[in-house]
């Protein structure tokens, strides 16, 4: 049981700032997800818990305690890495027994737990091959059984799907909410895929250019972004923004959030516009609506518009957002949000 | 169709002269060893021995103390590769995986050390082992290769290119410095160190000028000076027992290169999972 605390932290590389003055708390045994563009210091942030890549300045606390002095083996964390970083000329029994040989469990405790782990990821009968022999699936699991065997209280993982095929990927999405479930222990999971982070996360933590855009629950993220980064990242395809042409007020609403048909609609915010392309994804519909200069993505599940029709579409007064000129959000409490609705109604 | 023939053949033709270049002084030997004087000396040459002379080999190796001369070469040969392995192994991981003040120097002195020849250096070295009083063992033949420049070199290029992320997964696995190189790193790198042992053995096993300079007794001399002598023993050049002593010299290179061949085309190609 662990929780994660980044106190004022930075990081740089050959002097350039990465990590800027980070503050966050990842509480005990919740599964949060570290999401976020490449680039954006998601693996700097893991390699910083783990001690394989200490802060620049700052501190990082375990259950309170300042770690930045104890050895990585000794933290009670495992590390699922990106490209597994299995031991290649171990065999699969070899490679997941390293670490308690080195921790100095005895043999009959090892044989035992070596095999309870590789029943449950579906290894058992790989035990004695070498990683060159297994498929990418299987060297995953080979990362991750030996990360869990050693019973750490931190879990860290980054982006330890990227390698698979949808379908397997799916189904490991699965699997880890399963054995989140089943440890309780604290997992910290990186990924750039916004499915992941939505599905699998109790808090999402996203961040850009070192910087934590926001931090919170799947939900709260989709339907409360802090600004428009926020805002984009999230969803697909992303939030449409359009200008207010008011105080450099920007303002947005999703594809997903929008009334469509031939017929006028009765919204706030409603306009006509051209069907200029038209994307069929089984369940719904995409089209890109022309308005003016500026043009929109829909989603629907009427596929029956054709291009170059024109159609009408409307959001509803819940479903509108309004963002300030630095990119932040502007909540309804603000005291000129009902100016910008009435302002909307005129686009 | 007809200039395509001419040009295949002339393709078969150079690559047999290039073989032959190479395999010819080996036939030669092999089948010198094996004739009696009268062949080895008429003209035309004998390639074929009319009945091998298996004598030869028993006639050279009662020449002088050859038991003595192959257990020096055979101590001193092994020695050398066991201490260059445990001198090398921990020097390449720290040049290829540590940051540490004067590394650039240390690495150019490596470099330097690399291309120095041992007809630089043997004099004060010899002058500095006779001070100690070990010319007469086999030190002088086995400590001044402690260190194998070359074999730092090449395994330093080859731990660069293991991924970081399998040496911090081994940290976080609460392994020591210590057994990463020697559990992690070591086998990782096997195809570099069979060539590197391979040369090694090679150069050690054949020199000839350090054990001449370095020993003043047969107690302490290899197989390559105890051949020589064998031509110097006889008062004409006896070939057949020069060439014996010649092949049993060479079939133990065989054998070691026959065991590593297979990893050393691996060594220059960094074949870890991807
Ligand atoms: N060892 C290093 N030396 C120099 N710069 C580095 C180093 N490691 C990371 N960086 C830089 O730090 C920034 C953040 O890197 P990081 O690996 O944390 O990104 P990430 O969010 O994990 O991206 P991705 O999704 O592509 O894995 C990048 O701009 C990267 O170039
Ligand atoms: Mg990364």
């Amino acid at each position: 049981m662990a929780s994660i605390e980044f106190v004022n932290v930075t990081k740089e590389f050959e002097k350039k700032e990465i990590i800027k003055d980070l503050n966050l708390r990842i509480e005990d045994g919740k599964f949060t997800v570290l999401v976020g563009p490449s680039g954006c210091g998601k693996t700097t942030l893991l390699r910083m818990i783990a001690g394989i890549g200490p802060q620049t300045s700052g501190s990082v606390l375990l259950n309170g305690k300042d770690i930045s002095n104890i050895a990585p083996g000794k933290r009670g964390v495992a590390m699922v890495f990106q490209n597994y970083a299995i031991y290649p000329t171990m065999s699969v029994r070899e490679n997941i027994e390293f670490g308690l040989k080195n921790n100095k469990v005895n043999k009959i405790e090892r044989k035992k737990l070596v095999e309870s782990i590789s029943e449950a990821v579906g290894l058992s009968e790989y035990l004695g091959r070498k990683p060159s022999t297994l498929s990418g699936g299987q060297r995953q699991r080979v990362a991750l059984a030996r990360a869990m065997v050693k019973q750490p209280s931190v879990f860290l993982m980054d982006e330890p799907l990227s390698n698979l095929d949808a379908k397997l990927r799916a189904q490991m999405r699965i699997d880890l909410i399963e054995l989140h479930k089943k440890l309780g222990t604290t997992f910290v999971y990186v990924t750039h895929d916004q499915v992941e982070a939505m599905s699998m996360a109790d808090t999402i933590v996203l961040m850009n250019q070192g910087l934590i855009q926001q931090e919170a629950p799947p939900e709260e993220i989709y339907h409360e972004p802090n600004n428009i980064f926020v805002a984009q990242f999230i969803g697909t395809p992303p939030m449409n923004i359009g200008e207010l042409g008011v105080d450099g007020v920007r303002f947005g609403f999703r594809p997903e959030s929008v009334t469509a048909s031939t017929e006028p609609v009765e919204s706030p915010f409603t306009l006509q516009g051209e069907v200029t392309t038209r994307e069929m994804l089984g369940s719904e519909t995409l089209y890109q609506i022309r308005y003016k200069e500026t043009s929109f993505m829909i989603k629907s599940l009427i596929d029956k518009f054709s291009v170059n029709q024109k159609i009408h579409i409307g959001v509803n007064s819940d479903k509108l957002y309004f963002f300030a000129d630095d990119g932040d959000r502007i909540h309804k409490d603000h005291i000129h949000y009902r100016d910008y609705f009435e302002a909307l109604r005129g686009y | 169709m007809k200039k395509y023939n001419i040009w295949l053949s002339l393709d078969y033709i150079l690559k047999a002269a290039v073989l032959l270049s190479f395999v010819f002084p080996f036939i030669w030997m092999i089948s010198t060893s094996l004739q009696t004087f009268e062949e080895t000396i008429k003209i035309p040459p004998t390639i074929f021995p009319s009945s091998p002379q298996w004598i030869n080999f028993v006639d050279a190796m009662s020449s002088g103390p050859f038991v003595t001369y192959a257990k020096n070469s055979v101590i001193i040969t092994s020695s050398i590769i066991i201490i260059q392995f445990l001198v090398m192994i921990p020097a390449a991981y720290a040049f290829a995986k540590y940051d540490f003040a004067g590394k650039k120097i240390l690495f150019g002195m490596v470099l330097i050390a690399f291309m120095m020849p041992g007809q630089v250096t043997f004099i004060p070295i010899y002058l500095m082992m006779a001070d100690w009083g070990l010319i007469k063992t086999l030190v002088p033949q086995i400590l001044p290769f402690m260190s194998n420049a070359f074999g730092i070199f090449l395994l330093r290029q080859y731990f660069m290119q293991i991924p970081e992320e399998i040496i911090e997964a081994a940290r976080l696995d609460n392994a020591s410095e210590f057994k990463i190189v020697w559990k992690i790193m070591t086998p990782m790198a096997k195809p570099a160190l069979a060539t590197i042992a391979l040369f090694s053995f090679v150069s050690h096993w054949n020199d000839y000028f350090w054990p001449l300079v370095m020993t003043d007794t047969n107690e302490v001399r290899p197989l390559t000076l105890g051949i020589a002598m064998l031509k110097q023993s006889e008062g004409i050049s006896n070939w057949h027992i020069i060439m014996a002593g010649n092949v049993v010299l060479v079939v133990p290179i065989l054998i070691v290169y026959l065991l590593c061949s297979k990893h050393i085309v691996k060594a220059f190609v960094y074949s870890g999972i991807k």
